[in-house]
């Protein structure tokens, strides 16, 4: 099987404290740590998992800058074969709808079975996967948890609220959108990663791709903090006082037994 | 300005709460408008559900037919594409079925998409403000909508003020003879329930829950003597579940158990809406988290900025001493 996966570059938010910059343009970019976000590497753990039982290869794309390339490298360590790269000037602040068009056209250049993309990124979106798929006029499902290959379908869980899980049967080829969970991606080390250092990993820019983006329809105008509602009512004061007053509250609110 | 249509979702013949919701966001888009509600099923609840949202909608259009049985986004994608009016303003949840639905709805309807919107700021011609929220909920950012050729907009469930006032006497058209082809390539099978655990969650007074930033497995162990101490029970947040560290029916959440405590000490939990949506019945939340600007401490009533490595034992062993 080909299964393509979309990954993207994000700052990591378990080790970052996101914050606003000084005139709301953007968030503070400093001393930022990036990472590849986290439902992407579930999905491309996943695409490894079903090539090692039925065969077949993992290609990573991302649209992104020159940094997005270790991100790259990173899934490529943990055993993606190939590598492919959307990068161009004209990429910068581009709408979901764009992104899924450049992947249209990076999925034009390939022939695959099967597209993963992460359930959603840092924006929160999670509108590439269905966007692409409706471009390429294929099936697609959300939220996946669980796929177990048949034939030329794919029976595929999607979790639902409560947890629940939905299950579809989905010809292929077919868009999937991966929640986390859905298996335990495995760990890349520094070895892994050098070994596939040199690697090369073609780029392709916006003519390359024969695409002409149009303008975004959706854009964002700045970043903010919200002022919602009057917030907690922070304790203050050594740790032995906090946790006496904490003690107190808790006596009051009935939870301690 | 263009029409406004909502999907409505219902479970049991009962409209989902995000129904009378989207009656606001509406409103804000267009003080003024008559909106359209959408209504897809089959058998008798559709008729039930039709119903009680013409209380709210000034129209309902209703589809009752077996393809609609169960609402797969592939076969309810079709049918607004069949029979939605090019430019349309068509509001739906933000849940599991409007992720699957929406981003491809919006290419097919050649509109725009905005996800998991939180507010609508103002509209201006064909430019639509609204805000969301990036980095699970850590900031917020206004973004436009250039809605001329009309917009598929996902609205955050719990976000908007329901309109409870249901005195729109609006009318319902059956018009399940106007579906239209709704062939597609996904077949829904079944539904898996969400498996029993150890412990029941929901029917705990008060909770320590715990969050990625108790860092590793070996760590539940305090947040277990904590529990033990104060008599609670332990649950989690998502990225525990996803580790495997505990089990999936100790998670809370919109993909987990909705819990109503008394109490609930959110321990080295950031407090995104997900996470948050799993928690009703306004019980007294304690924040425990070393990020003074975690969103948790928004709507939490007491913070603590700790590290909860050090905090929690610290306050066992003050309980424990009681
Ligand atoms: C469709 C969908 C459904 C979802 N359903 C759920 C759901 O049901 N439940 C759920 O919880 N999530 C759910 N999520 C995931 C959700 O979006 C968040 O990713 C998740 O809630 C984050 O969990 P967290 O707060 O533990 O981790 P993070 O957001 O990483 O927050 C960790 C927090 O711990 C703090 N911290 C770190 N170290 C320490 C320390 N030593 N001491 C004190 N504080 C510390 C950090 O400052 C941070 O605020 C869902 C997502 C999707 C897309």
């Amino acid at each position: 099987m080909e299964i393509l996966v979309c990954v993207k570059r994000v700052p990591d938010t378990a080790e970052n404290e996101i914050e606003v910059n000084g005139d709301g343009s953007d968030i503070e970019r400093d001393d930022l740590v990036y990472s590849v976000n986290e439902w992407d590497n579930y999905a491309v753990e996943e695409a490894i998992q079903i090539c090692e039982k039925v065969g077949g290869s993992v290609t990573v794309v991302t649209v992104g800058d020159d940094e997005s390339e270790e991100v790259l490298r990173r899934e490529m360590a943990m055993g993606a074969d190939n590598g492919l790269l959307l990068c161009d000037e004209a990429f910068e602040g581009i709408d979901g709808k764009q992104t899924a068009t450049l992947l249209k056209a990076a999925v034009a250049k390939g022939k695959y079975d099967l597209i993963l993309t992460g359930a959603q990124a840092d924006g929160g979106a999670g509108q590439v996967g269905g966007m692409l798929a409706a471009m390429l006029d294929v099936p697609y499902a959300s939220l996946v948890n669980t796929i177990d290959v048949d034939g030329d379908k794919l029976k595929v869980g999607r979790e639902i609220e409560g947890g629940n899980q939905e299950m579809n049967d989905i010809s292929m080829p077919c868009v999937l959108s991966i929640q986390t969970g859905i298996n335990e991606p495995r760990y890349v080390g520094i070895r892994g990663i050098r070994k596939v250092a040199s690697v090369e990993i073609p780029e392709l820019s916006a003519s390359d791709l024969g695409v002409d983006l149009g303008d975004a329809k959706v854009k964002r105008q700045d970043y903010f903090v919200p002022e919602i509602g009057e917030g907690a009512e922070m304790l203050e004061g050594s740790s032995e006082e906090i946790i006496a007053k904490l003690i107190e509250l808790l006596k009051v609110k009935g939870g301690l037994k | 300005m263009a029409d406004i249509y909502a999907y409505i979702t219902h479970t049991g013949g009962v409209a989902g709460d995000s129904s009378l919701e989207m009656v606001n966001t509406a409103k804000k888009i267009d003080a003024g408008a008559a909106v359209t509600a959408i209504v897809t099923g089959s058998g008798a609840d559709v008729d039930k559900v039709a119903d009680e949202a013409a209380a709210s909608y000034a129209k309902v259009l209703k589809f009752n037919t077996d393809a609609l049985a169960y609402p797969n986004a592939e076969v309810v994608r079709k049918l607004l594409i069949n029979v939605l009016p090019k430019n349309a303003i068509i509001l739906i949840p933000h849940d599991t079925f409007g992720m699957d639905l929406s981003p491809g709805l919006s290419i097919k309807l050649d509109s725009a998409f905005v996800a998991d919107v939180v507010g609508i700021e103002e509209v201006d011609g064909t430019s639509m403000k609204v805000i969301r929220q990036e980095y699970s909920g850590m900031v917020s950012t206004h973004v436009t909508v250039d809605i001329s050729n009309g917009a598929v907009v996902n609205v955050r469930p719990g976000a908007f003020i329901p309109d409870e006032s249901k005195s729109v006497g609006g009318t319902v058209e059956d018009k399940s003879g106007d579906a239209g082809d709704l062939s597609v390539n996904r077949t829904f099978l079944e539904l898996v329930e969400a498996e029993v655990g150890d412990v029941d969650i929901t029917k705990e007074d008060v909770l320590v829950s715990v969050g990625r930033g108790i860092e590793d497995e070996d760590n539940l162990e305090i947040a277990d003597d904590l529990a033990k101490a104060m008599g609670a029970v332990v649950s989690c947040s998502r990225p525990i579940v996803d580790a495997k560290w505990l089990e999936k029916s100790r998670q809370v959440g919109t993909s987990g158990q909705t819990v109503k405590p008394k109490v609930y000490l959110a321990c080295g939990i950031s407090g995104s809406f997900q996470h948050m949506g799993g928690i009703k019945g306004a019980p007294f939340i304690v924040a425990i988290n070393k990020n003074v600007k975690a969103p948790i401490f928004q709507v939490a009533e007491v913070g603590i900025e700790a590290d909860i490595l050090d905090f929690l034992p610290e306050l066992t062993e003050a309980i424990e001493g009681l």
